[in-house]
């Protein structure tokens, strides 16, 4: 691997809660590449999240280092360099659905009709093209949350971290997002790298190009399966055997890391 | 997109708000209908003599009488006038307080220090009676030589800043974590976290508050009418009718009613001023 774009180095992380210390990740050393695209699977509470966030300076690790483009991550996040997607689309439901996804660029000041022009080019191209006037709860959970990755990819970050996005949709919309997802992903250029937290495993063998599956308590890295399918990732991928192999493979690492 | 339902029908506002509205003020006209009903059922019903409870029409009536003396205006007109002037000592309670209010809200959201050391004398303040404290007032601000409406205006002002302080305070922390932590991976700074987030988050709760304040506000200002020795206003009104309840019954009623009808005209504003703030966001909250 090339200098890796995002280093773990045996990273833990402990939250301090009422009922004593939590340790969310121990000894967790990661490396990914620019322009990856890299799942983290793992049952509940296995610190999936926690790993997304220390990578977005949303929190601290209690050891180790988190090393983003070979700056520190708080760098890194004033640098602009990550765009986020949670499980909720949390658009603000005072603001148009353009107006959401021109709300970083406003922040970082950029020129009004630039910002309008940039949105609605997102917009068509995550299939919301006829909604940029409309209110955030005039639309279905779907089509909020491709507002939402509209917004994440306003300002071209080089790091998209993506929390569950699709967890909350339906296995039809879910499926149909994953193949959107993967071309708005290679069409970009440069292509953004992307962390993408899931418990579908599935989702994790169809979107990555390798899979971190996770073991709980404490979070530990318990395997990096690399996933050999060929792109662009079709329909039909999910029909290949080596696909149906690769999710078993999968499950069982998952299942031995109890 | 097929399964993806869009539920947006461009061009449905305009007839929304008129549907809206009429959905609100047709439950409130029924009300209005039946306790009419009910004031005459149980008159007739109980048998209350008319010096205990008048007849609607004797209401009526009286609203139409000429009033004795200076301009010889319609006793209705005499009293919308008294309430206008109670209006506009509410109106400049409920502004000073709002604004207090807000400030509050902002000092405690940003130190919370100081929201730990004060806001239990914030609330300490709303647990004395009004009546205790309105006289208090006039003779304070008297004592300065202020005039007697800026003391209706503080006393108004006093019933209103207490629920807007808690009301934002609220909604400046409403935001969710997650749109939080949106503002940070933007770099946002705290400035455009409050103007963008805090404070839009907030307007619901905001209005939710300006809404009670509203009432409270003209309930502060008819209090203070008494110990103030105001000449006009809706509670001077009520106390002359009081006064002269023996020899005129239905005046009481129709002060207590105008005086009624001055609290939710005043909501009503707020809440036609909420419409056209908030009104366009609806309802749904994302997930
Ligand atoms: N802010 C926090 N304070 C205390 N404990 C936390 C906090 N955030 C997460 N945890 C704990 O850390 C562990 C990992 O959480 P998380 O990273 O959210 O897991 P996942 O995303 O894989 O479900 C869980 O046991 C959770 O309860
Ligand atoms: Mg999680």
């Amino acid at each position: 691997m090339d200098t890796p774009i995002i280093e773990f180095d045996r990273v833990s992380k402990i939250y301090s809660s009422g009922g004593g210390p939590i340790t969310a990740l121990h000894d967790v050393s990661l490396r990914i590449a620019a322009g990856e695209f890299v799942a983290l699977i793992g049952p509940s509470g296995c610190g999936k999240s926690t790993l997304m966030r220390l990578i977005g300076d949303l929190e601290q690790p209690s050891g180790g280092s988190v090393r983003v483009k070979s700056k520190t991550p708080e760098q890194a996040r004033r640098d602009r360099d990550y765009g986020i997607v949670f499980q909720a689309p949390v658009l603000y439901d005072w603001r148009t659905v353009s107006r959401n996804v021109e709300l970083p660029l406003e922040i970082m000041g950029r020129p009004k009709e630039q910002r309008r022009e940039r949105a609605l080019s997102l917009l068509r191209l995550v299939g919301l093209g006829d909604f940029a006037d409309a209110y955030p709860h005039q639309l279905s959970g779907g089509m909020q949350q491709r507002a939402a990755i509209a917004r994440a990819l306003s300002f071209e970050p080089s790091i998209l971290l993506m929390d569950e996005p699709f967890g909350a949709l339906d296995e039809i919309t879910r499926e149909r997002m994953q193949l959107e997802l993967l071309n708005i992903w290679s069409g970009a250029n440069p292509r953004p790298t992307v962390i993408f937290v899931t418990h579908s495993i599935p989702e994790a063998v169809f979107l990555a190009d390798r899979v971190v599956v996770m073991s709980p308590r404490p979070g530990r890295v318990q395997r990096v399966i690399p996933v050999d399918l060929s792109r662009p990732r079709t329909y039909e991928t999910r029909e290949d055997p080596r696909f149906f192999a690769l999710v078993t493979e999968v499950r069982e690492c998952l299942r031995t890391a109890e | 997109m097929a399964s993806d339902a869009p539920r947006f029908v461009p061009g449905e506002a305009p007839t929304g708000a008129v549907r809206a509205i009429a959905r609100r003020a047709l439950p409130a006209l029924g009300v209005v209908t039946l306790l009419l009903c009910c004031w005459e059922g149980a008159k007739l019903l109980f048998a209350i003599p008319d010096q205990r409870l008048p007849h609607l029409g004797a209401i009526v009536e009286t609203m139409l009488s000429r009033t004795q003396g200076g301009s010889g205006n319609l006793l209705v007109v005499q009293m919308l006038a008294n309430a206008w002037a109670t209006f506009r000592i509410a109106f400049g309670g409920f502004a000073i307080g709002t604004g207090l209010g807000l400030l509050l809200a902002v000092i405690f959201l940003q130190a919370p220090v100081l929201e730990r050391g004060l806001l239990p004398y914030v609330i300490g303040s709303q647990t004395v009676p009004i009546l205790a404290i309105a006289p208090m007032v006039v003779v304070g601000l008297g004592r300065i030589g202020a005039p007697g409406w800026a003391a209706r205006v503080v006393v108004a002002a006093y019933l209103t800043f207490f629920p807007v302080t808690i009301g934002m305070l609220r909604g400046l922390r409403s935001a969710s974590p997650e749109s939080l932590s949106l503002m940070r991976s933007y770099a946002a700074n705290p400035a455009q976290t409050f103007w963008k987030l805090r404070l839009p988050a907030s307007l619901p709760y905001l209005f939710t508050s300006l809404k009670i304040a509203a009432s409270a506000s003209v309930i502060g200002a008819i209090v203070a009418e008494l110990p103030a020795g105001a000449r006009e206003g809706i509670g001077v009104m009520i106390l002359n009718a009081a006064q002269f309840y023996n020899s005129r019954p239905p005046a009481l009623y129709l002060a207590i009613l105008i005086a009624g009808l001055l609290g939710v005209a005043f909501y009503c504003l707020v809440a036609l001023a909420e419409y056209l703030v908030v009104g366009r966001r609806g309802r749904a909250r994302p997930g």
